[in-house]
């Protein structure tokens, strides 16, 4: 019984320390939404968990061997109403959780656009090892481990990987989404208010996986643009040679910019990963996946 | 293995229905077990179906299976496959009869039949990869040659047993474990041609088509 | 040409005191073993009796030792990850460089699914299926005894990687690409294929036996409806090993062609498909955790029956929501990976098909509350796993339909709230119902009850540390802390993991009790002594036998007239309505020979492991043909079987009077 109000307590003081970071402390439409659902589904479980716990260790207690008074009744076996009870319970809590299930799923998918005044800016993300390259491809610059976005303004992002599976994911801003080598997933995030949020890859990579998140800052339009101008004065170009070199493995990579990107890189980085080796080829990608040497 | 046992003073007159009989006799049991290993093996060639559903399209710029396949070759080793579970039926006839030559005909007619199957097969991986269509050119190609491999071991592994099964019976003779085994075989064999059907489909009849 | 492959010295890592610490260890305490048990002359005694032995009670409690063995060192992983995390915070690196803090998680996982909670749960049902089915033995005996030591094999290819070589660093998933020779180019992963696959194919001949012994050999008047729950719990965990274990074994296979031979099923290059060995992953990943549930609810469904002094509540309930789960499982796996970026309609339809499978466990767990409800429950060491589960459990599938919402999964997918989840579901459902099952059912294996306080220390220990372990891992986890992260920047996680890992010292505690509870029990064996065969008078017919049980199980097979079997037979003799049996006559039995068959076969699969995973190409082909000419040893014996003298079986009989001999 202690063991379960401490369970219980240590998940209030979750509820409570979880607020202060992380996806409790949302910034975004879709963070904040994502948490709407998580504590609708929790609340709708918890006023049916928690009766049935109380229940369990009343019944275990209350028919315990030694209380004379409890009704021995040894051949309670069969209920028909019960029955009906203990399937209809379970079966109406996840009709509602279902439904809660069902609209969250569509309303939230990761793809879908936000719906603003503003016009999305692009990103592209690829996923290295370890590292995170973000490409602006309307602005024409791109920056490593630093994420920098206007708030207020629904950001587009088309993600892959350059080998390895990784996970994008700011747990503030919403959902995570997987990036894989030869394919693009999309997700729409947008964050309401400015800051300095935590961007991580949520799935295991590797040697230096621990060490690869990245800062996303989100900042007025204006000062977006301030630093859109600024990347674009300094910091090399990104192209097929220096992304070949960005790509061979490293670990906690200090955040820096590029003033330019090649056209259609990302394209590039998609189409290439693991297609066969053509020589002359200016996009060579195919040996610039990474490969891990042997220790 | 002890689990037939005569229970001798179960009343005949009741009523029992079939699931309260008791243990069932050796046979039925080991058939029984048999079918659930063919089931899960079954279950394994569905996943390399699917793997190959999922990559017949992923040629990689290599070739396809329109620009591969010999349908010849493939409908005299259907032919031999089919005929041969026919002469492996006989054998189970045989066997039955306990006519122990015409066991040893038929089973050798299925043994070579068989490993007439395996022979083009091995000719038609030979000269697939002579042309530069290895399995590590596309992944079509990897789950080309790994379901229609698949098959090809079992069949491997079913000439060997079918091998092994008889010196037991020359050996053994036919006596209750014998026959049980015999009877396994023959299941698998049949098998076997059930998947190269569902093979000969999926993987040449359509695969052609792509 | 190098005869030994890629192997050399410097795959042995000479320069890692913990792990040369921890193998030097465990090579000394075989060595002791094997030093003690020759010089007391108990190798034949062993050899005879319990290594070659196709005894499905034996083979059970080889199944349960090979558990609570690899128990021990899954463990110590855990304890080492604790360690690790509640120590490298801010700039600190802690004691375990990613290398061998990869191993570490990916070993943890993979040895306590596959080489714990498996032959645990097999374990229990080798034991005690038979029994209550009433029968002599399982379908396949000798089968049963190449399944036993085929899942040894792969238990011992497994512990070899900790001396020679490497383990996985991929995580006990194994996910392609990272998985692939390009990315993990050592011998880690090739050791986590092979002992997987070399132990599936063990599992999967399991499940084709059990379902076999289920459906096809029940004691005469053992309708399906008469079964007790947790032989159908059995039933329909096998249908899913029969089911499930092939997709694996395919997948590994595809993954080793990869590996091997440059195939390019799931490489990043030539049109493999990585996210395919995620969904044929799954397909087995998921049913596999109601592979080991299921069983653990049939130990939770005879123990409270028992203890409650009354029958199940609902059996028909129980076996609906038991077969409902076992076909349901089998549809749900998606939801192991919402993040993919599947289309809405997916995650929607996989979403609400996951929380379906929480309305027949919802189910299950109201049946055991109102089996409890008019009962007279003993709180025994096993009833408080069983409530502990319980009250534990419920919590832990609430944070499961959590995660079957895809927004929230989204924001929680592979953080500590994912890992806090699923031990919140596997400790309480698996971990707590096989200690149920090893306390409930010790006295019918060896004859002596285990100690009751020590037992309930263990429990309390295990209780309390499970939620201290836990809980502060959901915080975490809704903290924006991923899992294994080797060392973290985020100083304000480290409070709660140095509370986690000082909910392992109490589990440790806990471990540490139930090794107590094992000595003493063996101590005091005799004051502990069981003669009646029905320690907590029982319901079902395991416990009409002596315990332990003799090779035989029964003398002659009962007569099943009802549920409950046995308890209607002690009711009817109570009530005098019957006349004890008439002496009737003993007849010889036959029972299958004993055969080293499965021992040496598993010594070849050993060989031909190691070889395949170091590229030593003619050590393979000499394993192969030595497993294949024991094959045909074993096909061509002679003699099948042995008979038991009707006189040896009288004897045993007048020595066990106080069984109700009906």
């Amino acid at each position: 019984m202690r063991c379960v109000v401490l369970a219980l307590a240590l998940i209030c003081a979750a509820m409570v320390g979880g607020c202060s970071e992380g996806v409790l402390d949302p910034k975004g439409p879709i963070a904040s939404a994502e948490r709407l659902i998580m504590l609708n589904s929790l609340g709708i479980m918890l006023a049916i968990v928690i009766p049935t716990i109380l229940a369990t260790l009343g019944t275990a207690f209350w028919f315990r061997a030694s209380n004379t008074r409890a009704r021995y009744m040894p051949d309670f076996a069969y209920s028909g109403r019960l029955e009906l009870l203990v399937w209809s319970i379970p079966i109406m809590t996840v009709i509602l959780v279902g439904g809660v299930t069902w609209i969250g799923s569509y309303d939230l998918d990761p793809p879908k656009p936000i719906a603003s005044a503003e016009k999305p800016v692009r990103v592209q993300v690829v996923a290295l090892d370890w590292k995170w390259l973000f490409i602006y491809p309307d602005h024409g610059i791109a920056a490593v481990n630093q994420l920098t976005i206007p708030v207020d303004t629904p950001i587009s992002f088309e993600l892959t990987s350059s080998g390895v599976m990784n996970s994008f994911f700011v747990p503030q801003l919403g959902g995570q989404i997987y990036t894989m080598a030869g394919m693009v997933t999309r997700l729409y995030l947008k964050a309401d208010h400015p800051g300095t949020y935590r961007g991580i890859s949520a799935n295991y990579s590797g040697a230096g996986f621990s060490d690869m998140y990245f800062k996303v800052d989100a900042v007025p339009a204006e000062k977006f643009a301030q630093w859109v101008a600024a990347t674009r004065t300094n910091g090399s170009v990104l192209d097929a040679q220096s992304y070949a070199a960005l790509a061979k493995p490293s670990q906690a990579v200090t955040p820096f910019t590029y003033r330019a990107v090649a056209p259609d890189l990302f394209n590039g980085i998609l189409s290439n990963v693991g297609s066969v080796v053509q020589s002359g080829d200016p996009l060579c990608f195919a040996s610039v996946v990474s490969q891990r040497a042997e220790k | 293995m002890s689990l037939a046992v005569a229970v001798s003073d179960v009343n005949e007159d009741a009523f029992v229905p079939a699931s309260e009989a008791g243990p069932a006799p050796k046979r039925i049991v080991v058939a029984f077990g048999f079918w659930v290993f063919l089931l899960s093996d079954i279950v394994m060639f569905s996943v390399l179906f699917a793997a190959y559903a999922v990559l017949v399209r992923a040629t990689a710029g290599g070739p396809s299976g329109a620009q591969l396949f010999n349908q010849v070759s493939v409908a005299v080793q259907t032919a031999c496959l089919l005929i041969s579970s026919y002469t492996c039926g006989m054998m189970s006839l045989a066997v039955s009869a306990r006519q122990r030559f015409n066991t040893y005909i038929f089973a050798l007619v299925t043994f070579v039949l068989g490993a007439a199957f395996l022979y083009l097969e091995v000719h038609e991986f030979a000269s697939m990869i002579a042309r530069g269509a290895a399995p590590q050119r596309s992944a079509f190609l990897s789950a080309f040659f790994t379901v229609v491999g698949c098959h090809g071991l079992h069949v491997t592994a079913g000439l060997i047993w079918l091998a092994v099964m008889m010196a037991q019976v020359a050996f053994k003779g036919f006596r209750p474990s014998v026959d049980r085994r015999l009877l396994c075989f023959a299941l698998f064999w049949h098998a076997l041609d059930i998947i190269w059907v569902w093979l000969f489909t999926a993987v040449y009849l359509m695969g052609i088509r792509l | 040409m190098n005869l030994l492959g890629k192997l050399t010295w410097s795959a042995i890592p000479f320069d890692q005191p913990i792990i040369m610490g921890a193998s030097g260890g465990m090579i000394l305490g075989i060595l002791a073993v094997v030093a003690w048990v020759t010089l007391k002359g108990y190798v034949p005694y062993l050899w005879n009796e319990w290594l070659t032995s196709v005894d499905h009670k034996r083979i059970g409690v080889m199944y349960i030792v090979l558990a609570l063995l690899m128990l021990l060192r899954g463990f110590s992983d855990a304890i080492m990850m604790r360690a690790q995390q509640a120590v490298a915070a801010g700039g600190a690196q802690g004691y375990l460089p990613p290398e061998h803090f990869d191993q570490i998680f990916s070993a943890h996982g993979t040895i306590m699914i596959f080489f714990v909670a498996m032959p645990f749960i097999i374990g229990l049902m080798n034991f005690v299926v038979p029994l209550q089915l009433g029968i002599r033995d399982v379908a396949f005996p000798t089968l049963n005894s190449v399944s036993l030591w085929l899942t040894a094999s792969g238990i011992l290819l497994t512990n070899i990687s900790l001396v020679v070589g490497e383990f996985a660093k991929t995580g006990w998933v194994a996910y392609p690409p990272l998985s692939e020779l390009q990315f993990s180019p050592g011998v880690g992963v090739d050791y986590y294929l092979w002992s997987l696959q070399i132990s599936g194919v063990g599992t999967l001949l399991t499940g084709i036996n059990f379902v076999t012994t289920i459906l096809k050999t029940r004691a005469p008047g053992m309708g399906y409806m008469r079964m007790p729950v947790f032989c159908w719990t059995a039933l329909a965990s096998n249908l899913m090993i029969v089911a499930v274990f092939p997709i694996l074994t395919a997948t590994f296979a595809m993954l080793l062609l990869d590996r091997y031979l440059g195939f390019h099923f799931f490489s990043v290059d030539a049109g493999g498909n990585a996210m395919m060995y995620v969904n044929l992953f799954w397909m087995w990943g998921h049913p596999e955790v109601y592979i080991l549930v299921l069983p653990a609810f049939g130990v939770y469904s005879e123990v409270s029956a028992t203890f409650s002094g009354k029958p199940l509540f609902g059996y028909r309930s129980m076996v609906a929501a038991t077969m409902v789960i076992c076909v349901l499982s089998m549809m749900v796996w998606l939801h192991h990976f919402f993040t993919m970026g599947a289309s809405a309609s997916v995650n929607a339809v996989f979403g609400v098909a996951s929380m379906i499978i929480g309305v027949p466990t919802g189910v299950k767990i109201f049946n055991w509350l109102f089996t409890m409800y008019g009962g007279r429950v003993r709180f025994t060491v096993p009833v408080l796993w069983a409530i502990g589960f319980m009250v534990t459990f419920v919590l832990g599938g609430l944070t499961g339909v959590l995660l079957a919402v895809p927004p929230v999964d989204w924001q929680v997918h592979n953080s500590l709230f994912l890992v806090a989840h699923f031990h919140h579901v596997i400790i309480p459902g698996v971990v707590f119902g096989v200690f149920a099952g090893y306390m409930y059912w010790f006295p019918k294996a060896f004859g002596f009850t285990l100690d009751e306080s020590w037992g309930r220390r263990a429990f309390w220990c295990w209780f309390i540390g499970f939620h201290v372990s836990f809980m502060p891992l959901y915080v975490v986890g809704l903290m924006g802390m991923t899992r294994r992260l080797q060392h973290y920047d985020v100083v304000s996680w480290q409070p709660w993991l140095i509370v986690a890992a000082a909910g392992v010292v109490i589990i440790f505690a806990g471990v540490i009790c139930q090794i107590m509870q094992f000595a003493v029990s063996i101590r005091h064996r005799e004051q502990l002594r069981d003669v009646t065969g029905d320690p907590w008078n029982g319901r079902t017919l395991e416990w009409s036998t002596a315990s332990p049980p003799p090779a035989w199980n029964f003398a002659f097979l009962p007569r099943v007239a009802g549920r409950d079997a046995y308890w209607i037979q002690k009711t009817l003799a109570r009530a005098k309505q019957v006349q004890p049996a008439p002496r009737r006559k003993y007849e010889p039995i036959e029972v299958p020979k004993n055969t080293p068959t499965g021992f040496v076969n598993a010594f070849f699969a050993v060989v031909t492991g190691f070889a395949l995973i170091w590229h030593i190409w003619w050590m393979a082909a000499l394993g192969a043909v030595g497993g294949f000419v024991t094959f045909l040893v074993f096909a061509f014996r002679e003699e099948e079987e042995v008979e038991i003298p009707a006189e040896t079986i009288a004897r045993f009989d007048r020595a066990h009077p106080a069984e109700v001999a009906l």
